[in-house]
């Protein structure tokens, strides 16, 4: 036996895992439509990251944080107070 | 109970409390149930029985189930960090990082690896190697939590870091105070302690259903033996390390344990309310009573807190408008100072603006005077640092009412299978039953306890929630939380079914 039977035998103890389960069959495809929602869906369309997408650099992030907490009281009421702002 | 605020802040934090709630209707299930898999699969190993391994292979096919369909679940918590908390995750950045990517990590090795040989490598690699791969499920599960709870354990317990007013994030100072912080371990005790009940009850709800079904008896007792033992002993270390919980929770949130214990004046030496109906009138500094009924155990809340049974314990009133006897400072100081930090951190801000180096650093060198107080400057007025009592106070004393149910399940299931009448105990089968929703029902009680009883900071003393959350139209918040309840729900449907499903195969349909 050689190392490169190695990932041979890794590959067919996968294959044949994947190959013998039942009830694992149903739960993969649950994953699948599961991560393909959260990522393709949820994470592009409702959940881009706010610094990230309004800024460019760390500088100008760091610097957007720093206006909204020494802004403090004034940033803080009018989170309170947006009833269904849009 | 005041009138609840529907803005932007409420929504976030409802959309954040319902993923982390659905969340944790899996997670407890994974971190006890991944043990008790172990435990079976080792005795299967030591006595070369078949039964055991036919056993230990359907509660890993349970296990299976409960891990697909809670995986990832947590990531949509982490979206939220980048959307709707971006404040907060831009400053702690820093601390959060090395936990979560350790987490990763340690997740995708132990658990990927391991999780593949657990269950395809049957009949395929040797006994010892399946076996060890089994307990490294458990423990690398377990070892997941511990990063994202030491994560939580520093926002209750801000330690090992110092605010960089440049980056404007907590920068990490010492990574083994940020671990070994006493309320970060405390936390990680007491929650894997409380999830290996949930798992223990687990099993002892499947179980009791088959013994009353009269179906799989054998494996079914064993099964409680197993499951009764290690629910007992986690009952025994889930009450020790609750009490640590208690007594870190005395002086480093001194208010959230005043809040669920219900305490308004300071007493010495203070009595715990074992039952109490609160006065739903009662406000801070008034003169109403705190309760409309009560029972009490002398003493006992000055021992919880303290270690000491004449020592001083503080109540609401006592840390809002301070204490000169006691030497303490009321919220209307701090406020005070905080106030002055903000104001010196905006001062920072302008010279910096400026390209003025020494006024700057003039502002800075004052800001650091006043700097432990940040938070206190965004609150209103010092009401504002109370959480809310009732919350608080019920979901404490549910959980606690709850655990002692499970004492109670554990002692009597092992009593009766160690005399081997537990299948004739009609009686007790239902409360059997009945055992794992209650347990989840405590679980949540406790993280309502610990996220409710925190409020209202994020970052304890540092950063108010309503400074943590991004400036969104509350609209998109509203439409994700209604997205999140639906897509949670569908996905526990999901769970409850195949479950079910594979319940009613029993054993014979694990694989």
């Amino acid at each position: 036996m050689t190392i490169w039977s190695y990932p041979i035998r890794i590959f067919r103890f996968y294959r044949d895992g994947f190959a013998a389960m039942t009830v694992g069959r149903t739960l993969w495809k649950l994953i699948f439509i599961k991560l393909f929602i959260m990522f393709a869906v949820l994470k592009v369309f409702f959940f881009p990251d706010f610094l990230t997408t309004r800024f460019d650099t760390d500088e100008q992030r760091a610097g957007y944080v720093l206006e909204q907490i020494t802004n403090g009281a004034a940033n803080q009421d009018e989170r309170r107070n947006s009833h269904g702002r849009d | 109970m005041g009138e609840i605020d529907l803005g932007l802040v409420n929504w976030s934090r409802a959309q954040f409390a319902l993923t982390a709630m659905y969340h944790w209707l899996f997670v407890p299930l994974t971190l006890g149930l991944s043990f008790l898999c172990a435990f079976f699969e080792t005795i299967y190993v030591r006595t070369g029985k078949e039964e055991w391994k036919h056993l230990t292979k359907f509660w890993m096919t349970l296990f299976g189930i409960n891990f697909a369909i809670g995986i990832a679940t947590g990531i949509i918590l982490e979206f939220q960090f980048g959307t709707n908390w971006s404040n907060y995750s831009w400053m702690v950045g820093d601390i959060f990082g090395a936990p979560l990517a350790i987490e990763g990590i340690v997740a995708f090795f132990l658990e990927a690896t391991f999780f593949a040989v657990m269950f395809f490598g049957w009949n395929r690699v040797s006994k010892g190697f399946h076996l060890f791969s089994t307990w490294m499920v458990a423990v690398g599960s377990n070892l997941s939590a511990l990063w994202i709870l030491v994560a939580n354990g520093w926002m209750q317990h801000p330690v090992g870091m110092q605010f960089n007013p440049e980056t404007v994030r907590f920068e990490m100072q010492n990574f083994w105070e940020v671990l070994f912080s006493p309320v970060a371990v405390a936390k990680f005790t007491h929650t894997t302690s409380a999830s290996f009940i949930v798992g223990s009850l687990f099993v002892i709800t499947v179980s009791s259903w088959y013994l009353l079904k009269g179906r799989h008896l054998l494996m079914a007792k064993r099964s409680i033996l197993v499951a009764s033992v290690f629910g007992l002993l986690s009952f025994f270390y889930v009450s020790l390390t609750g009490d640590e919980s208690a007594y870190s929770n005395a002086w480093t949130q001194p208010m959230k344990l005043a809040a669920y214990e219900g305490l308004y004046d300071g007493e010495r030496p203070a009595d715990i309310v074992a039952l109490g109906i609160l006065n739903p009138a009662k406000r801070p500094g008034d003169d109403r009573q705190p309760f409309l009924f009560e029972i009490k155990i002398p003493y006992l809340l000055s021992v919880l807190a303290n270690r000491s049974v004449d020592s001083f314990v503080p109540g609401i009133n006592d840390l809002l408008y301070g204490n000169e006897a006691e030497g303490l400072v009321g919220i209307d100081k701090k406020i005070e100072r905080g106030r002055i930090a903000v104001a010196d951190l905006a001062a920072y801000k302008e010279a910096k603006a400026a390209d003025d180096t020494a006024a700057a650093a003039a502002a800075l060198a004052r800001f650091e005077q006043n700097s432990e107080f940040l938070g206190h400057g965004y609150l209103e007025k010092p009401e504002d640092a109370v959480p809310p009592v009732q919350t608080s106070f019920y979901s404490f004393h549910i959980m606690v009412f709850l655990a002692l149910f499970f004492g109670f399940i554990c002692a009597a299931y092992l009593y009766y299978t160690m005399k081997d009448t537990i299948e004739q105990k009609r009686w007790l089968l239902p409360f059997g039953i009945s055992s794992f929703f209650v347990a989840l029902t405590a679980s949540q009680a406790g993280w309502v306890t610990a996220e409710v009883g925190r409020q209202p900071w994020a970052i304890q003393d540092m950063l108010p929630v309503g400074m943590a959350t991004s400036n969104l139209a509350t609209g998109n918040v509203i439409a994700t939380f209604w997205i999140f309840a639906a897509l949670f729900t569908l996905l526990l449907l999901a769970e409850i079914k195949i479950m079910l499903s594979q319940i009613k195969k029993g054993p014979e349909g694990a694989k």
